[in-house]
């Protein structure tokens, strides 16, 4: 594993582009709007929640039975079942069912888990091109670019640099109105989609019971992908399956509230295995674990696990608002990514991101599934203490601190040098400490303190 | 790859899970928190929030009794200048729309199906909460390519397919699900909000969504 690049460092890019923190500012800000507005027409919306945790908890708990169920169920309807240990496993087994139909190019429709395994590079390397299709994923690739927030992947570009993009890679005449871009697009990818051999998609729901698999969209290019093309590959990560059919009836209504802020998104397609006259003639589902397993065996961090990526932990977060999605070094960005990146790459590859939050709770209030982010991100600070990677300026603080409370006297005289040091709190804005006293007001100094009062009374 | 590695993959990953969850209290299946699973209105308020959902997504709704079904579904046609529609088969749609052209999906190739003419179908259920309609391939739905590639999309909903909330067409949907057929889930026209969160109506789906509900009781 390749560690990420420290949260502080990588932020600071986001920081220091206004063109970003306006785009950022206006997307989460309409998102928040339209969310809230959604959410508050629902009656039922807490019990949503508590019944959308409950499943993926009981889901969790059981989970290899469940994922027998449904590996039984999609080859009973005509599927076949792949066993991804990590991603270069995922990604030859895809590269495999390619070659053996001769699929150069293969549409693919959004998904994170395979952009997580680098689907897209892996076979870049094998002579096979990905061409992903969701209109944010092509922007994105046609830039060289990768994601910055789960749902609207290219929020961090405006029109002008979208359409500056079109012009210099479909069309030399396209102007800057999204109305004009989404149709340039989609005549593009018309004929990608009416030609292509292979489609490639991620899930958001597998359920067991019948072997379905779930994909939630918008732009009609999921059911592109899912649909012409004769073969279809589904990649999905363990923690997608849920038991029941019904199951389906609380995730329905979670998922496009809390993502786009719809009471239902346009499209969302749903099959299991293959049917003669429809469809896909083949269809593979293959099962990622890709350090799953290992967030899994971790009794409090496992909860990140029933994450449905909704992306609202993202756009009601103070850090992410400001910092955008990039500065989280991975493609899982925000709040959700805060606890699950450090634990799919390992704490030692990303110890500074359970420190990019205030720990607000905001998320926590806005998930649908009832994670509580606060405290997975309390207890993975606690693991880059134990492991020893916790940021440098942490360690030295703590330490001092753990010096400070063991001993009465080290207390009763770091509380006189402090009321000493307040009045020096000007010359902190040149010191070694202006980064953290730039973005923090101080206390106001009393005149005494409680210990000192205690006794003179 | 060969065939031992993928049965060892499994075999470890589902290893993997059981030493993962060794230990962990077993969930037991608890009584669902209660959301709602039936809705409250009567069929005609509920007839009316599907037509005031379905419009709020920018599909075109209109009403009509059942014996003005063909007259409706020619005046929709004449309204867009389109003289042609697919169907799944003919035997679906009697009597036949005046002044349209019914065209049955035998075996069309995905080509002809971009050909321009529009489509028309039935729809399985549809959820007055959520302005959605569902298609199971069902019939008068035919599979799932002939509503994806035309631009144009009538589909005829009966009012007594119209349910209140979504639990009630997941239950509806079931039977279908456990068969095995294809499901599509549709609320308004194609949509995407990528560039700036700016709602732009139609990228690769039918741009236009027009619902036919068909109500005894619409005078």
């Amino acid at each position: 594993m390749t560690a990420i690049r420290p949260f502080p460092e990588a932020a600071r890019e986001g920081l220091a582009n206004p063109q970003l923190r306006a785009n950022l500012a206006r997307a989460t800000g309409t998102i928040r709007g339209k969310r809230r507005a959604v959410v508050e027409e629902t009656p039922d919306w807490e019990e949503l929640r508590e019944a959308g945790r409950a499943i993926k908890a009981r889901t969790l708990a059981a989970l290899d039975e469940h994922l027998v169920v449904l590996e039984r169920a999609v080859e009973s309807a005509g599927g076949k079942v792949w066993w991804a240990r990590d991603a270069a496993e995922a990604n030859e087994a895809v590269s495999q069912i390619a070659r053996e139909h001769g699929a150069t190019e293969i549409v693919k429709v959004k998904s994170l888990t395979t952009d997580e395994l680098g689907l897209n590079e892996y076979l870049a390397g094998h002579g096979i091109e990905a061409v992903e299709t969701d209109l944010a994923e092509l922007i994105l690739q046609l830039d060289g670019d990768w994601s910055s927030h789960i749902l609207v992947p290219a929020l961090h570009r405006n029109r002008h640099e979208i359409g500056e993009l079109f012009r210099r890679t479909i069309d030399r005449e396209v102007g800057d109105e999204p109305a004009a871009l989404a149709e340039v697009a989609r005549t593009y990818l018309r004929k990608k989609f009416l030609a292509a051999r292979m489609g490639v998609s991620g899930a958001n729901f597998l359920v067991a019971e019948t072997g379905t698999a779930v994909v939630v969209e918008s732009e009609g290019n999921g059911r592109m992908c899912t649909t012409l093309p004769p073969v279809l590959v589904t990649v999905a990560g363990i923690e997608k399956v849920i038991p029941r059919w019904n199951d389906l009836e609380v995730f329905l209504q979670l998922l496009p509230r809390s993502s786009t802020g719809e009471r239902m998104n346009p499209y969302t397609s749903l099959w299991s295995g293959t049917r003669a006259g429809e469809g896909p003639r083949e269809f593979h589902l293959v099962l990622v674990d890709n350090g799953r397993t290992r967030v899994l065996a971790d009794e409090v961090g496992r909860g990140a696990l029933a994450c449905i990526r909704c992306s609202a932990c993202l756009n009601v977060c103070p850090v992410y608002e400001r910092t955008g999605g990039h500065a989280y070094g991975s493609i899982y960005p925000g709040p959700i990514g805060a606890i699950l990146t450090p634990q799919l790459v390992g704490i030692e590859n990303a110890p500074t991101l359970p420190y990019a939050s205030s720990l607000c709770g905001a998320c926590y209030e806005a998930c649908p599934v009832k994670i509580d982010i606060p405290d997975i991100l309390v207890h993975l600070r606690g693991r880059a203490v134990e492991a020893g990677v916790e940021p440098a300026s942490e360690r030295l603080a703590m330490r001092g601190l753990a010096r400070t409370f063991a001993s009465r006297r080290a207390y009763e005289s770091a509380q006189r040098l402090g009321r000493g040091a307040l009045r020096l709190v000007p010359w902190a804005r040149v010191g070694p400490l202006r980064a953290w006293a730039r973005a923090r007001d101080l206390p106001s100094q009393q005149p005494r303190t409680f210990r000192g009062w205690w006794r003179a009374r | 790859m060969v065939a031992g590695t993928v049965s060892s993959a499994r075999e470890d990953i589902l290893g993997r899970i059981r030493a993962a969850i060794d230990g962990a209290p077993s969930q037991p299946e608890a009584e669902r928190p209660p959301y709602r699973r039936f809705g409250a209105l009567d069929p005609e308020a509920r007839v009316a929030l599907f037509c005031e959902r379905a419009s709020e997504y920018s599909a075109t709704v209109t009403r009509c009794v059942p014996a003005e079904v063909a007259v409706r579904i020619g005046e929709i046609c004449a309204e867009r200048g389109m003289t042609h529609l697919l169907v799944s088969a003919l035997e679906d749609w009697d009597p036949h729309p005046p002044g349209v052209e019914l065209l049955p999906d035998a075996d069309l190739s995905v080509s002809e199906l971009d050909s321009g003419a529009g489509v028309m179908t039935a729809c399985a259920v549809a959820i007055a909460e959520t302005g959605t309609v569902v298609l199971d391939g069902g019939p008068g739905q035919g599979r799932r390519a002939l509503t994806l590639v035309p631009d144009v999309h009538l589909c005829v909903v009966p009012a007594e397919r119209i349910v209140e909330l979504v639990p009630e067409a997941v239950a509806r949907l079931a039977p279908s699900a456990r068969e095995g057929r294809a499901l599509t889930f549709i609320s308004g026209p194609s949509a995407t909000a990528d560039i700036e969160f700016d709602r732009v109506e139609g990228v690769h789906g039918p741009r236009d969504l027009v619902l036919l509900v068909v109500d005894e009781a619409q005078a």
